[in-house]
C-alpha cells in the first residue's frame, strides 16, 4: 500500500512538474516566437533603412530621352532677288522686297544692304545679282561680307530656266554652298560631336583644325609675355596695355557671348629659347628650322607661370627679341622658305613671335639700346593665331568665293556665327554626355551618397538642355548658345562634386567579415529555438496522428 | 569575360579607322595627344622605405628633363626622405650606391606631400573632384588630347596597394577611377606604371580603352630592391625602376625609341622578378608609341601664315578722371605691443578658495592628530 501511495504522490509530483515544465515550455515557445518576430518585422527594416545610402531622385528617364540626342539645326536665310534676276512670271510667284543700286563698290554696297535688314544672329541673307552686274569680277560668283550678307551671282536667263521651280532649283546648289561655308557644314557638326561621334574625317586639315583649337570653355585666360633674353643690350618698351585695349579688346568683346575672357601681360628676363639657331651665312642671319621649333617651348614654359586661382585653359602669347649676339633671327618652315609672320604656334598652347630689333640702331651704339616696338605689327600676328587657336578659322571657302577683310575687330559677324553653331553643338553634347555618364556610374555604384544639391544641378542641367535642343531647332542661335552655356555649366558642377566618390567599394567577403560577428551570435539562439519548435510541432503531429490510428 | 570581347570587337573596328587616320595624318599628328601629363605618386612612409621615394624622384627626374614641366607634374610623396633625421647626408635622396647621381636636386615641386597622399586625394586627383579651392598645381587639368604618366611605387599585394601603412586602394577601384576618366575624356592615352610587390593584379580588371600597363612583377611574385648603401644604412632604389632609369636616361626629346624596348627593360636575370605588360585596350601598336609620347613633351607645332593688317594707331589710355572711390588709409592695428610687454607687471591672481585636494588633505591631516590625541582635545581649538 505504501508502494501505491508513493507512486501516486510521485505520479502527482510528475504531473505537476510536467504541468509547470509544459507551461514553462510554451512561454519559452513563445518567448523565442516574439523575438524571432521582433528581429524580423523590426529589426531587419531598420537595419535596412539605417544602412541605406541617401540618394536623392534623378530623372533618370529624361536622361537616357536626352542621351539618343537627336540634334536639328535650321539657320533662316533670306533670299532677295535684285533687279534683272528673275523674269516677271518668276516675280510674281515671288514676294519682291527691294532692289538696290549697282554702281557703287562691291564692300560699300554690301554695308548699305546690310543697313537695310539687321539680321539677328544665327540668320543670313543673300543677295541675288543677275550675271550681268558689275559688283563682282569675273571669276567671282559670291561675296562674303563681313556681316551678315553674301551676294550671290546668278546664271544667265536662258540657262537658269523661264519658271519659279527651275530658278529655285538652279539657286539651291549654290545657296546650300553658302551656308556650308557661312554657318555650319556636316564636317564641323561632326568635329563638334567629336566626342560622341567616333570622327573619321577625310585630309589632313580637319584633323590638324580640331586638334589645334581649344575645346568649349566657359572662360580663357590669355597672357602676353614679352622675352627679354639679352637686357644688356636692349632695353625694350611696349605698349601692351594701349595695344591690347585697342587691337584685342574689341575681338574679346564680340566674342563674350561665347566665353569670358581674362588678360594678362608679362616680361621676362634672361629668358632663352632653348635650342641653338644655326647661323647661315648666306642670309647673315641666324635661321631656326621648323624640326627645333618643337623644343622651343619647353624650357620656357617652365617659367611662364599662371593664374593659380582658375582652371581655365591659358593662351600663352610669346614675344621673343633674340639677343644682340644672334640676330637677326628667322624662322624656316618644312620647305627651308622663311616665313613672312616670323612666327609659330602650338595646337592648344599659344603662339610664339620672333621680332628682330637689330634694325632699329646701327653698330657700335652704345648697349642698351631703346627700342619701342612696333604693337600693331605685332598683334597682328596673334590676333591671326587667336582666331586659329580659338576655332575661328575653317577650311578654305572654295575656289569662286571671295570673302571681304574681317574688319578691324578681327572677326566677321558670320565667323562668329559660325563658332556660335559649333559651340551650341559642342556643348551640347558634352553636357548630355556627362549627365548621362553620371546617372549610369551613380546607378552602378549602390553606395554613393547623392545629395540633394547633386539632384538639383542635374534637374537644371536637363531643363537647359532641352531648352538648348528647342533652340537650336528653331534657329535661334543666341538662346541656344546661352542654354547650352547653362547646360555645360550645370552638368560640369554636378558631374565634379567633391562628395560623389565611390570610396566605399567593399569586397564581398569583407562584408561577410563585418556582419558576422554581429549578427551571428543574435542569430543562432533563435534560430535554433525555432527549428526546435518546428521539430516538437511535428512531432507532436505526428504522435496525434498515432493516437487517431 | 563577354565584355571583354565586345570591347575587343570594338577596339579592332576603331583600330581600323584610326589606322586611316593615321595614314592620312602623317607622322607628325599620329599621335593625337598635344601636351602631357605625368602623376607620381609613392605609397609608403618611414625611413625603411627610402627607395620608394628614390624611385619616384628619379623617374620625376626623368620626366623633366625629358620636357614635362612642373605645371604638369603631380608628385606625391608619403614621407619626407631628404630631410629626414636619420638622413646622414640632408637634402639629398640618392639613387645609386657611393651617392652617384642625387635625385632631389633643387628644384623639386612636390604637390602632395606627407599625410597628404591618402587613396582618397589620389582618386580626387585622378577623377578630377576636388574641392574649389584647391590651387591649380595640385589638380590635374588634362583635356581630352592629353597623354599621362601615371607610376605608382610602394608595398602590394595581389589586388591592392598599401597607402600610408593603413589604408589600400584596389585594383576595382583604380579600373573604376579610369573609367570616370575616359567617361570625362580626361587623357587621350594613359601609360600606367606600377613598381609593387604583385604589381600585374593591379592593371588585371581595367576596362577602359586606350591604357597600357607595365608592372614589376607577376601574381605571386615580389619586386626586389637592388642594393644596400651602407653609409645611409637602407636600399636606395627598386630593381625594375632602376633599370628603368638606366633606360631612360639614354632617351632625349628627340629620340625615336619606342615602347617594344621599354617592355624589355629589366628581363628575369636582372630583376629576379618577371616584369608584365597589357597591351591589349590600347589602340595603337605599341611598336607605333614613342617613348617621348609619354615620359617627354614635344610639342606639335605649326608656323602660322596669316597675319591681320591693323591700321588702327593705338588708342592712348586715358586717365581715370576724378577718383570715383575714394582711397582711406588704411593702417595696421599694432601687432606686437611690445612696449607693454616688457614694462608689464605681474598680474594680480585672483584669490580662489581652496581646492578639493587641498581640503582632503587638510581634513586627513585634522582627523589623524585627533586620532592620536583624542578628540578632548578639540576644546583647545575652540
Amino acid at each position: 500500500m505504501m508502494v501505491g501511495m508513493e507512486r501516486n504522490q510521485y505520479d502527482a509530483e510528475c504531473f505537476l512538474l510536467y504541468y509547470l515544465f509544459s507551461s514553462e515550455r510554451r512561454r519559452g515557445k513563445l518567448a523565442a516566437l516574439s523575438i524571432a518576430a521582433m528581429v524580423i518585422l523590426v529589426g531587419v527594416p531598420l537595419w535596412w533603412k539605417t544602412t541605406q545610402t541617401y540618394r536623392a531622385w534623378l530623372p533618370v528617364a529624361q536622361i537616357n530621352e536626352l542621351a539618343k540626342l537627336q540634334l536639328q539645326l535650321s539657320a533662316d536665310v533670306e533670299v532677295v532677288f535684285a533687279r534683272g534676276t528673275a523674269t516677271p512670271e518668276q516675280q510674281k510667284k515671288v514676294p519682291v522686297t527691294q532692289t538696290q543700286d549697282e554702281d557703287h563698290a562691291v564692300d560699300e554696297a554690301d554695308l548699305s544692304l546690310h543697313r537695310l535688314s539687321e539680321s539677328p544672329c544665327g540668320s543670313l541673307v543673300i543677295y541675288v545679282i543677275p550675271e550681268s552686274s558689275s559688283l563682282l569680277p569675273e571669276n567671282v560668283n559670291v561675296y562674303i561680307g563681313q556681316r551678315r550678307t553674301a551676294l550671290l551671282r546668278i546664271g544667265a536667263q536662258m540657262k537658269v530656266g523661264k519658271t519659279l521651280k527651275q530658278l529655285l532649283a538652279h539657286l539651291e546648289p549654290r545657296v546650300k554652298q553658302i551656308l556650308q561655308v557661312m554657318s555650319f557644314s556636316h564636317n564641323d557638326i561632326t568635329a563638334a560631336l567629336s566626342d560622341r561621334v567616333r570622327f573619321s574625317p577625310d585630309n589632313k586639315e580637319s584633323i590638324a583644325d580640331s586638334m589645334r583649337a581649344f575645346k568649349s570653355s566657359p572662360g580663357y585666360e590669355i597672357t602676353f609675355s614679352l622675352l627679354n633674353p639679352d637686357p644688356k643690350s636692349h632695353r625694350l618698351h611696349w605698349d601692351i596695355e594701349g595695344a591690347v585695349q585697342t587691337y584685342i579688346q574689341p575681338l574679346l568683346t564680340k566674342l563674350s557671348p561665347v566665353a569670358n575672357f581674362s588678360l594678362d601681360s608679362q616680361i621676362l628676363y634672361y629668358a632663352m629659347l632653348g635650342v641653338n639657331p644655326r647661323y647661315d651665312s648666306s642670309r647673315s642671319a641666324y635661321i631656326l628650322n621648323a624640326d627645333s621649333l618643337a623644343h622651343v617651348i619647353n624650357p620656357v614654359e617652365a617659367r611662364l607661370g599662371s593664374n593659380a586661382a582658375s582652371s581655365n585653359p591659358v593662351l600663352n602669347f610669346l614675344l621673343y627679341v633674340p639677343d644682340a649676339h644672334h640676330s637677326p633671327l628667322y624662322i624656316h618652315d618644312h620647305k627651308k622658305r622663311e616665313v613672312q609672320t616670323n612666327a609659330f604656334h602650338s595646337p592648344r598652347w599659344g603662339g610664339i613671335m620672333v621680332y628682330n630689333v637689330n634694325g632699329f640702331y646701327q653698330t657700335g651704339t652704345n648697349f642698351p639700346v631703346d627700342v619701342n616696338i612696333n604693337m600693331a605689327k605685332v598683334m597682328g600676328v596673334f590676333l591671326a593665331q587667336l582666331r586659329l587657336l580659338l576655332g575661328v578659322q575653317s577650311t578654305a571657302p572654295p575656289s569662286s568665293f571671295q570673302v571681304a577683310p574681317c574688319g578691324s575687330s578681327g572677326l566677321a559677324d558670320w565667323e562668329l556665327d559660325r563658332l556660335m553653331w559649333s559651340r551650341s553643338v559642342e556643348n551640347v553634347a558634352t553636357a548630355t554626355t556627362t549627365i548621362t555618364s553620371l546617372a549610369q556610374l551613380l546607378d552602378q555604384i549602390g553606395n554613393i551618397v547623392i545629395n540633394d544639391n547633386i539632384a538639383q544641378q542635374v534637374s537644371s542641367a536637363v531643363t537647359s538642355l532641352q531648352l538648348a535642343v528647342a533652340e537650336l531647332e528653331v534657329g535661334n542661335l543666341g538662346f541656344a548658345l546661352q542654354y547650352s552655356k547653362e547646360a555645360i555649366l550645370a552638368s560640369e558642377k554636378a558631374f565634379f562634386d567633391p562628395s560623389l566618390l565611390h570610396l566605399l567599394y567593399f569586397p564581398d567577403d569583407q562584408k561577410f567579415a563585418i556582419y558576422i560577428p554581429l549578427f551571428l551570435p543574435m542569430c543562432v539562439p533563435i534560430l535554433l529555438s525555432l527549428l526546435k519548435i518546428v521539430s516538437e510541432v511535428r512531432q507532436r503531429r505526428r504522435e496525434k496522428q498515432a493516437k487517431k490510428d | 569575360m563577354k565584355i571583354l570581347t565586345l570591347l575587343s570587337f570594338f577596339t579592332a573596328y576603331t583600330l581600323t579607322a584610326s589606322v586611316n587616320i593615321e595614314d592620312s595624318a602623317g607622322q607628325f599628328f599620329s599621335s593625337g595627344h598635344t601636351n602631357n601629363w605625368a602623376v607620381l605618386v609613392c605609397t609608403s612612409r618611414f625611413w625603411f622605405n627610402y627607395r620608394h621615394v628614390a624611385n619616384t624622384l628619379s623617374v620625376y627626374r626623368s620626366v623633366k628633363r625629358l620636357g614635362i614641366p612642373d605645371s604638369h607634374i603631380v608628385l606625391m610623396l608619403a614621407d619626407d626622405m631628404a630631410c629626414n633625421h636619420r638622413n646622414p647626408k640632408p637634402a639629398t635622396v640618392f639613387s645609386h650606391k657611393n651617392m652617384e647621381l642625387n635625385v632631389y636636386g633643387d628644384d623639386v615641386e612636390v604637390d602632395y606631400r606627407g599625410y597628404e597622399v591618402t587613396v582618397e586625394n589620389f582618386l580626387r586627383v585622378l577623377t578630377g573632384r576636388l574641392p574649389p579651392s584647391t590651387p591649380r598645381s595640385k589638380r590635374l587639368l588634362s583635356d581630352d588630347r592629353s597623354n599621362i604618366l601615371i607610376y605608382l611605387t610602394g608595398h602590394g599585394g595581389n589586388g591592392f596597394l598599401k597607402f600610408q601603412d593603413s589604408e589600400e586602394i584596389s585594383n576595382v577601384e583604380l579600373a573604376d577611377a579610369f573609367e570616370q576618366m575616359w567617361q570625362k575624356r580626361r587623357y587621350n592615352e594613359l601609360l600606367f606604371i606600377i613598381d609593387t610587390c604583385q604589381g600585374a593584379s593591379m592593371y588585371e580588371r581595367f576596362y577602359s580603352p586606350n591604357l597600357m600597363a607595365l608592372a614589376s612583377s607577376q601574381v605571386g611574385e615580389d619586386s626586389l630592391s637592388h642594393q644596400p648603401d651602407l653609409a645611409i644604412g637602407v636600399h636606395l632604389m627598386d630593381r625594375y625602376t632602376f633599370y628603368l632609369l638606366e633606360f631612360l636616361e639614354d632617351i632625349h626629346p628627340a629620340s625615336k625609341t619606342n615602347m617594344n624596348d621599354l617592355f624589355k627593360v629589366c628581363p628575369k636575370s636582372q630583376c629576379v622578378s618577371t616584369p608584365g605588360h597589357r597591351t591589349d585596350l590600347f589602340l595603337r601598336d605599341p611598336g607605333s608609341v614613342l617613348i617621348t609620347d609619354f615620359f617627354g613633351s614635344v610639342r606639335k607645332i605649326e608656323i602660322t601664315m596669316e597675319t591681320i593688317n591693323l591700321t588702327d594707331p593705338i588708342k592712348q589710355m586715358e586717365e581715370n578722371s576724378g577718383n570715383d572711390v575714394q582711397t582711406e588709409n588704411n593702417t595696421y592695428v599694432d601687432q606686437l605691443p611690445v612696449s607693454e610687454i616688457i614694462h608689464q607687471k605681474p598680474k594680480q591672481r585672483d584669490w580662489h578658495p581652496p581646492d578639493g585636494f587641498i581640503l582632503g588633505l587638510w581634513t586627513l591631516i585634522l582627523l589623524v592628530f585627533f586620532k592620536t590625541y583624542g578628540v578632548k582635545h578639540l576644546k583647545h581649538v575652540f
